[in-house]
Order: structure tokens, then C-alpha cells, then sequence
């Protein structure tokens, strides 16, 4: 395999793996105050039609990311507002958010089906993009992707160095202490989820405006599933989510090639299009079942702590869990 | 409570219909169609004639299966994602049945109800053990499963099982006509189907108001920890409160391709396994709500295709339209409660 050859596919992997970055760093940030945003499947298509629907009207795409990052904040607040201040089951909203969003993309984006639009243009960094190889691979894309890379990095560094971080975590973590320290947790909630949801407006954007051009319906095929599985996956720590969703990514062009591949002509299709989430039961199991508990056991002690605080992260205290005061 | 209270509330209990409406109102005009217009297009799709009546009984029947297996996982408080792929699994094991084992009707049709059900069971239990073994939360095992399912489904459709002239979308081949569920008259309605719809209400309705399963399946929804230290076998509840969920959509499976297509087709589950979700949550768990709610769900469905041919709307208005009437009845609970509370606070500082 040349370099060239390498170079290109992994640039493909970060463009493609952009909307599942920010759905995912998105929800990351929204779990970690301990709001579960379960709504990502629907908000990411109605967000993604909306997003096409105004830049396609508009002819300008930076109204269309703006549109559907509104439409991303808007159902996360309903999805505050019902859990948080009328406490409601995370879980139960968020699904039915779910499927009002899915049939209210399909609904309003009839028009829309099909229709070639105007799409995020192409902008390679200036000096960043002759790096070798990270150049072409991180620097030749779009905005969306840039977006999507500073996404991880900003939400790291907040949560992780910075004081209001500091708090957020509290909030997710222990509520009550948080409280006792004079922290108003469900405000705080209400702005994380917020936050949350616009990034994963920004995810719909970056699916129908970059990704996969324009609108059809089941436009979005399962992503906010996938993206939700990965927030797991990744232990609630963005880099570790980003890592898991260019893994995903890579996996995923692996799979594309294969099914190209002369010599792979006999497997159905289907198997193809069943992987990633045949792929997401199998992570899921591998990173908490009992089972892995029990190989690593037979491990020296040292290396089984290494190997266990690698592969797994521990959900936030509060996650799902309503605040009273 | 005085009377006057008690109409209130139940005129309360009425409000998130008129809001959902409000709401999608708002989305008709936003496309520029008329509401009432559209409003009546769903109603005359849904209720003008015997024979829109016969296809709105026809479509609820495997909403009604659902989500009266819903109610058993949702009272042990488990999230079966999964209905979707169990009706699939279901109507699979019922084809195989049918183009398999040629007898006469009665037999033919009670081995295929069978076989649907160990089907819809298997793929239940198949989540339940990736959540007790495996720590795998039941959504995302169960929309996993859903996918795998649909795979499977369109991979014996267009390979083993396809059709004499070529593989279509279109399904398999018709079933021998023993494999048919007997129709009731010109009409679509089967009977029988009927007959399984309600049968299964009562059944869970008895199950989960008269058994020790029943009860202890209640106990381990209201409190996980308690009903364990209590000595609830929470392993084995787990897995047959699945099992019977999914046996349940299997049968519903079972209705459709043998009630209604008389063959296999790829969109055998179509979405009704998130539908019923929706109706269970809506029936708050109690089987003896489901057959309403599975109507009008039914309703919206079957009339809102009506807007595709008449006014060149998407029929997912339908879809809008349920959807934004359970979370309107969320909202609209969470707020009184809310308020119930804050009166309650005042009462007593």
C-alpha cells in the first residue's frame, strides 16, 4: 500500500467520521452533567434536513448550520425542560423525541428529497495543510471538519482544565455535594444539555451539508444510535470518544473496501450494512460483560488496572438521576 | 373531591390532545397545506367506508400485540427496544413454516403462530441475556438486534427464499393457501387475528394482576434493589418478562405476513415496534388501554396515507401527529404533578 493511497483514505475517515465527532462530543458533554440525551437519532435527522432545507433556500450554508444547530438546541431544551423541571424519565422523553423528530424530518423535508444543493466548500488550512502527512489527513477539508476536530479538543480542555469544567463534572457526578457547594445544578444541567443539543444540531448539518449531500428519507441511518453507543464506549472522556469513532470510521472504510473487493463478491450485502451495529453489541459486551473481568484476573494485577481503566470508563454518578433539592 | 374538581381534572386529563393538534397545525401551515383539509382527508382515510374500517382493525392488531408485550417489560421496568426485531424473527420462523411443512390450514396456522412466537421469544431472550450476562443496556442490545434482524430478513429474501422469476423488494413468493389466516368475507380483517389481538390483552392483564410473576414483575420496576433483597429471582424475571414480549411480537409478525401479505416482505415490522413503544407509554403500562390508543394510532396511520394521494403531503404527519401526543401528555402530567406539589408545599411550609 503506498502513502498516498493511506493519506487519502484516513483524510476520507476524519471527513466522514465529522458528524458522528460532534453528535457524540456533543452528548459527552450533555451525559457528563447528567442529562442522558437520548433524542440524537431524531435530532440528527431533523437537524440535518433543516440544516439542508435553509442552506438549499437561503443558498448559504452557513445560515443552514445555523438553522440546525437551533433545531439541535430546541429539542435538547425540551428535553431539559420535560426531565429536568417536570421530571420526566430521561429515557422516555428522549425516545419519543426520537420519533417526533424522525417523522417531522420526513414530513417537512419532502420538498427537499433529492434535490441537489449547495454544500460546505472545500477550505484547506494555509501551512497547516503541507504538513506531511498530518497535513493532507487533519488541514485539507472543510470548516464542518475543522469544527469537528476543535469540538474534541475544546470539550477536553473545558472539562477537564478549567474551573466551570471542574463544576460540570460535580454536577454529573455528585449533584448533591455540588448543591452544598452552592452549585444550582439544574441550571447548570439545563446549559450543558443545551450545548449538547447544539452541537448535535451541528452533527445534522455536517451529515446533509458535507457528508452525504442533501435529503432523502432514513437520511441519517441509525448515526444517533451508533453515536450514543460510542459515548459508552469512549468512557464519557472526549478524547476516548474520538478515538472510538475513527476506529468506527476506520472500520467502516475497511468494510466499504472489502465489499468493492472482487474477491469478497460472494458476501451479501446485507452483512455489510448489519455490521456496525452487529459491530456496537459486540463492543459494548466486550467493554463491560463479566467476562473480561475474568481474563483479566489471570493478568498481573498492574497490567489488569492498566488494561481496565483503558478499555472502560465509569458513567457519571448522577447520569439519568433527577436533581430535588 | 368535589365534583366540579373531578370534571376538571378530567378535562385536564383531555388537554394534550388539543395541544399535540395545535402543534401540528402549526407544522401544516409552515408547508402551506390546510389543516382542515388535512384533518379530513385522515379522517375520511381512516373511517368512510366498512372496508377503511376493516384496514384500521387490521393495522392495530399487531400494534396491539406489541404493546401489550410492551406492558410486561415496561412493568419490570425494562426498555424492550427490541420489538422491532422480534416481529421480524417472529414472521421469519412462521415463512419457514409455511413454505416448509405443507399440511392442512389448522395445523399449518397453529405451527406457524408457534413458530412465530419461539422466534419473537428467542430474540427477546437474546437482549435479556446481553443484559444480565453481558451488561449491555437493553436499548442499545435491542436496537442492535433490530438491525441484525432486518439484515437477516432481506438476506433470506433476496437469496434462499427469493422469488421463482428474481429477487424483488416485493418479498417472497405467496404462501400455499393453507398458510393463510381465513379473511371475513371480502373484507381484510382475519378473524383470527382478532381472536390472538385480544386474547393476549386478557392474558397480560391477568398475568400481571394475578400472578406471583405478575407481581413480582411490578416490584422489580418500582424498586430493582428492594424486590432483590426481597428474594425476587431478578435473572430469570428478566429473561421470561423478554421472552414473553418478544413471543408476543412474533405472533404479531405471524398476523402480518399470514393475516395480511400472505407472503414474506422486507418492511414486515415497518416501524411498528417503536409505535407500540409509544402506545405502551402512553397506556402507562395497563393492557386494558392499549386497544384504544392502538385504534387511534392505527387511525392516524392507515388515514394519513390518504394525504400522499390527495394533497401530496408526507403520510409521517401520521407519525408527527402520535408522537407529539405522547409527549404532550408527558408535559402535560409533569406539569400538574408539578403544580400538585407546589400546592401541597404550601399547605404545609
Amino acid at each position: 500500500m503506498d502513502t498516498s493511497f493511506l493519506i487519502q483514505s484516513l483524510a476520507s475517515v476524519v471527513a466522514f467520521s465529522s458528524p458522528v465527532v460532534l453528535a457524540s462530543i456533543g452528548e459527552t458533554i450533555s451525559e457528563k452533567s447528567g442529562v442522558i440525551n437520548l433524542s440524537l437519532d431524531g435530532s440528527i435527522a431533523l437537524s440535518a434536513m433543516t440544516g439542508f432545507a435553509v442552506a438549499y433556500i437561503s443558498g448559504s450554508v452557513t445560515l443552514g448550520m445555523l438553522a440546525a444547530m437551533a433545531v439541535g438546541t430546541v429539542v435538547a431544551l425540551v428535553i431539559a425542560f420535560a426531565s429536568i423541571t417536570l421530571r420526566q424519565q430521561q429515557v422516555a422523553v428522549g425516545f419519543v423525541m426520537t420519533m417526533l423528530c424522525t417523522e417531522m424530518a420526513d414530513f417537512l423535508g419532502r420538498p427537499f428529497v433529492r434535490q441537489a444543493g449547495p454544500s460546505v466548500p472545500h477550505a484547506p488550512i494555509p501551512y497547516l495543510a503541507n504538513i506531511p502527512f498530518l497535513g493532507p489527513v487533519l488541514f485539507n477539508q472543510n470548516v464542518v471538519v475543522y469544527l469537528s476536530l476543535a469540538s474534541i479538543i475544546a470539550a477536553w480542555w473545558y472539562i477537564y482544565k478549567t474551573q466551570p469544567g471542574l463544576k460540570l463534572q460535580g454536577v454529573g457526578e455528585r449533584p448533591e455535594s455540588a448543591f452544598a457547594r452552592g452549585v444550582n445544578v439544574n441550571r447548570m444541567r439545563y446549559v450543558y444539555c443545551v450545548v449538547g443539543g447544539a452541537l448535535v444540531g451541528l452533527a445534522g448539518a455536517a451529515y446533509s451539508l458535507s457528508v452525504r449531500l442533501g435529503w432523502s428519507n432514513h437520511h441519517t441511518f441509525g448515526i444517533g444510535w451508533i453515536a450514543l453507543a460510542i459515548v459508552i464506549f469512549g468512557g464519557w472522556n472526549p478524547w476516548r470518544v474520538a478515538a472510538g469513532v475513527y476506529l468506527f470510521g476506520l472500520l467502516k472504510t475497511l468494510g466499504s473496501m472489502m465489499q468493492r473487493n472482487p474477491a469478497f463478491q460472494s458476501v451479501p450485502a446485507q452483512i455489510f450494512s448489519t455490521a456496525p451495529f452487529a459491530l456496537m453489541i459486540f463492543t459494548l459486551l466486550l467493554i463491560s460483560s463479566e467476562g473480561v473481568d475474568r481474563l483479566l484476573e489471570l493478568l498481573p494485577p498492574r497490567l489488569a488496572r492498566t488494561i481496565d481503566r483503558t478499555i472502560r470508563g465509569r458513567p457519571p454518578g448522577g447520569l439519568g438521576r433527577p436533581f430535588v433539592s | 373531591m368535589k365534583p366540579d374538581s373531578r370534571l376538571a381534572n378530567f378535562l385536564l386529563s383531555l388537554a394534550p390532545i388539543p395541544l399535540a393538534l395545535l402543534f401540528t397545525t402549526l407544522l401544516l401551515l409552515i408547508v402551506g397545506a390546510s389543516p382542515l383539509d388535512a384533518y379530513r382527508n385522515i379522517l375520511q382515510g381512516a373511517f368512510e367506508s366498512p372496508a377503511k374500517w376493516a384496514d384500521v382493525i387490521t393495522a392495530c392488531l399487531p400494534l396491539i400485540l406489541c404493546a401489550a408485550g410492551m406492558c410486561i417489560t415496561f412493568t419490570a421496568g425494562l426498555w424492550n427496544v427490541g420489538v422491532e426485531g422480534q416481529i421480524i424473527m417472529g414472521a421469519i420462523f412462521a415463512t419457514w413454516v409455511a413454505r416448509n411443512l405443507l399440511w392442512p390450514q389448522v395445523p399449518v396456522l397453529t405451527t406457524m403462530i408457534l413458530a412465530g412466537m419461539l422466534g419473537g421469544a428467542l430474540w427477546g431472550a437474546l437482549a435479556g441475556l446481553l443484559k444480565v450476562y453481558g451488561k449491555v443496556h437493553e436499548i442499545f442490545g435491542g436496537l442492535g438486534l433490530n438491525y441484525v434482524a432486518q439484515g437477516l430478513l432481506i438476506w433470506l429474501i433476496f437469496n434462499p427464499w427469493k422469488r421463482a422469476e428474481g429477487a424483488t423488494m416485493q418479498g417472497t413468493d405467496p404462501f400455499p393457501a393453507p398458510a393463510w389466516m381465513p379473511h371475513l368475507g371480502n373484507l381484510r380483517v382475519a378473524p383470527l387475528a382478532v381472536f390472538l389481538a385480544l386474547a393476549a390483552v386478557v392474558v397480560v392483564f391477568f398475568l400481571l394482576r394475578g400472578t406471583r410473576w405478575g407481581l413480582e414483575l411490578k416490584g422489580m420496576g418500582k424498586n430493582f434493589r428492594s424486590a432483590f433483597v426481597l428474594g425476587v429471582p431478578s435473572t430469570p424475571r428478566m429473561l421470561t418478562a423478554f421472552a414473553a414480549c418478544g413471543a408476543l411480537a412474533g405472533v404479531a409478525g405471524v398476523v402480518v405476513i399470514s393475516g395480511v401479505r400472505g407472503r414474506l416482505i422486507p418492511e414486515v415490522s415497518g416501524g411498528m415496534g417503536y409505535l407500540s413503544l409509544l402506545i405502551a407509554l402512553l397506556a402507562a403500562y395497563r393492557p386494558q388501554w392499549v386497544i384504544p390508543i392502538a385504534i387511534f394510532f392505527a387511525a392516524m396511520g392507515v388515514g394519513s396515507t390518504r394525504l400522499e394521494l390527495n394533497m401530496q403531503l408526507d403520510s409521517a404527519l401520521g407519525g408527527v401527529i402520535e408522537a407529539s401526543v405522547v409527549l404532550a401528555v408527558m408535559l402535560v402530567g409533569g406539569w400538574r404533578a408539578l403544580l400538585a406539589q407546589r400546592r401541597r408545599q404550601e399547605v404545609q411550609p
